[in-house]
């Protein structure tokens, strides 16, 4: 702003300066600004050089894999390392051992199976909780618990991938999963929550662990942008008779819903890039997508975790770089889930006007 | 909130449909609430029966020892982000909310580096892992150490502290930064003097969720922090540092009870580490909010 006045002459500026300058103490006026703007623009560029990074370095590392494996890398359902003992073989130029057979379809079903479930366990449960806190809890009750909701969403994965294999996962085999098995109809579509039921590690555990896991960000969320919805609109279909359940339906949740999707998409990103919870939950089998929805299965970003240890043994170096094609997969849908989340607030704020940020 | 709810609708069907959505929305509060407090029941029942105090200053040993290594590691760890994530992504929220022109920022360029932070706050942490593995430990030859893992970790922070910083500065008042104006302070000192102490405790919240968020990681650490059972070392580079989600990742499905317990022990210490953060933060936030209302 002062720019402006002082710009005709340069060198009169200074003397007009003076004791604002001494003022701001180490740094002359303008310096210091100079300081704050040089060093806040490069700050803001580091997460765009940063993913760009990231990006450009998966994208070299997975090429060799990527023109190995072909495009069957996304449909194929095996997982194999091949021989590690005898000759390397190659194709398109590229050194692999003999036998080599990599898809990442189970492990990309997997992914979308267990953040569906998630997201079916969690949004329900979200909206829910966040009606309870602003809408039907005393706020000496409702604060406290959605400060404890709010907390839930810092718990280390490994801890909640820890009680999730060692407590939850064994309760539900046992007590759970067995009454569901055995009491849906044999027909199909639900045929899929027939047939055995493992010992808690599945795809099933991994998607309710990863629901409570999401529940926070979503809830936590829905719960402010309710409290930002104005009392005159809800006050008002109350007094055209509508019930509590009316105004949530059509007043409340219209209100915020391009924030309730942005919140969503949020935790579905979540559920897709988590990694250790599910690593633990989750069975780690590569290769085949689960028969029924309490199967052993596994995720890209669990199989990335898993196997990176055991990648590092090819002497080619194929199956790092087939992992980097996996973790390319998976950064690609984690990027497309958040630009479409940004597209649908975009085009959604616009009808809907006083809406918080996701 | 209390209201009319005397006055029930006069058909059976709504009725019906109102008691079931306030019973509904009552149980999912249960459904979030009571997995959450079996959750941290669980890791106190398993770990306080056998925790023995010495777990804080002793090292791995065996199948037993301490977990002093990965206490000290994580908290180098959290000095660490501290200090980069802290720095750029503060800046980087200050040039959102302050420096960068609007209508760079709504469009263009401003986009690009918003959509970039965006991406990069929901993007896999073990994919930025995997990278820092490739890139940092083998590709520069840093091997397993201090450098790479916080280099990830605060790339995996940075957009978290941006946004909060971003949004605290946007909280204060024009007329603060107008007042400093009036009174002739340039841009650059009303924005260190006024406008960035007014938004310091809700930047510090930020700060110490992004902190919590860093301290529970283990998918970013595992292949560019290793591991050790010695004590952290002043080296950034080719001396692998201990951290303390490690330990619960590994230890919890060995056969050796002893082991498995350092496995939980280490997941308390978490516990508590992450809860002391997120509750020093709400209390700031708390304060804050006090100190705001106060001042209009």
């Amino acid at each position: 702003m002062g720019d402006e006045t002082a710009s005709p002459s340069a060198a009169a500026a200074p003397a007009r300066r003076a004791p604002v300058a001494r003022r701001a103490g180490l740094f002359a006026r303008g310096t210091e600004e100079g300081l704050w703007r040089w060093s806040a623009r490069v700050a803001s560029v580091v997460p765009l050089a940063g993913l760009a990074f990231v990006l450009a370095v998966l994208a070299v590392k997975a090429w060799p894999a990527i023109k190995v494996n072909g495009p069957g890398f996304l449909t194929r359902s095996s997982w194999i390392p091949g021989s590690t003992y005898a000759n390397p073989v190659v194709t398109n130029g590229v050194a692999h051992p003999a036998g080599a057979s990599y898809g990442a379809w189970p492990l990309i079903a997997g992914t979308l199976q267990t953040s569906v479930i998630a997201l079916i366990v969690a949004l329900p449960i979200s909206i829910g909780t966040a009606f309870a806190l602003t809408e039907r809890l005393p706020p000496w009750l409702a604060k406290p618990l959605g400060f404890f909701v709010e907390v839930l969403a810092g718990i280390p994965s490994v801890i909640i991938g820890l009680w999730g294999v060692l407590t939850l996962g064994p309760f539900l085999a046992a007590h759970v999963y067995p009454l569901i098995a055995n009491h849906v109809p044999n027909v199909p579509v639900l045929r899929y929550f027939r047939g055995p039921t493992g010992y808690g590690e599945g795809l099933l555990t991994s998607g309710l662990v990863l629901g409570l896991m999401i529940v926070p960000i979503i809830a936590s969320t829905t719960r402010d942008l309710f409290l930002q919805v104005p009392p005159l609109p809800k006050e008002g279909a109350e007094a055209l008779g509508m019930t509590e359940a009316e105004v949530a339906r059509r007043v409340t949740i219209p209100w915020v819903r391009s924030g309730i999707i942005g919140a969503t998409v949020l935790g579905l990103g979540r559920a897709l890039g988590e990694t250790i919870a599910v690593a633990m939950i989750s069975g780690s089998v590569l290769g085949t997508i689960s028969p029924n929805i309490f199967g052993t299965m596994s995720t890209v970003a669990a199989t990335i975790v898993s196997q990176l240890d055991s990648a590092a043994t090819d002497g080619t170096g194929f199956a790092i770089a087939t992992l980097a094609e996996a973790g390319l997969v998976l950064a690609v849908i984690s990027v497309i889930v958040n630009v479409a989340a940004r597209v649908i607030v975009n085009n959604s704020s616009r009808h809907v006007a006083p809406v918080g940020r996701g | 909130m209390a209201h009319v709810t005397g006055a029930y609708p006069p058909t059976r069907g709504r009725r019906v449909r109102e008691v079931a959505f306030r019973t509904l929305s009552a149980v999912a509060l249960l459904f979030v609430i009571g997995p959450s407090i079996w959750l941290i029941a669980d890791v106190v029942v398993r770990a306080v029966p056998h925790w023995r105090w010495d777990v804080l200053t002793t090292v791995p040993l065996g199948t037993g020892g301490g977990l002093e290594n990965a206490v000290l590691g994580t908290l180098v760890i959290m000095v660490g982000v501290l200090v980069i994530a802290g720095t750029v992504g503060v800046l980087s929220g200050i040039h959102f909310a302050e420096l960068a022109r609007p209508r760079r920022s709504g469009r263009a360029g401003g986009a690009a580096l918003r959509t970039a932070t965006e991406v990069l706050s929901g993007f896999p942490s073990i994919v930025l892992g995997y990278v820092g593995y490739v890139a940092l430990c083998v590709g520069l030859h840093w091997g397993f150490s201090l450098l790479p893992a916080l280099i990830v970790l605060s790339l995996m922070v940075t957009p978290y502290i941006a946004k909060s910083t971003e949004s605290a500065l946007r909280q204060v008042p024009t007329s603060y930064r107008e007042g400093a104006d009036a009174l002739g302070m340039s841009t650059g000192y009303a924005l260190r003097k006024v406008v960035i102490k007014s938004a310091l405790p809700g930047i510090v919240t930020g700060l110490l969720i992004a902190l919590a968020i860093a301290v529970g990681e283990t998918a970013p650490l595992l292949y560019t922090a290793g591991i050790t059972n010695t004590l952290p070392s002043a080296s950034l580079i080719h001396q692998p540092i201990a951290y303390l989600t490690y330990y619960v990742w590994t230890d919890y499905n060995q056969p050796i009870k002893s082991t498995q317990y350092l496995s939980f022990d280490a997941a308390l210490i978490l516990v508590v580490l992450v809860l002391a953060l997120l509750v020093v933060s709400r209390v700031l936030v708390n304060r804050t909010q006090r100190h705001a209302e106060g001042r209009r």
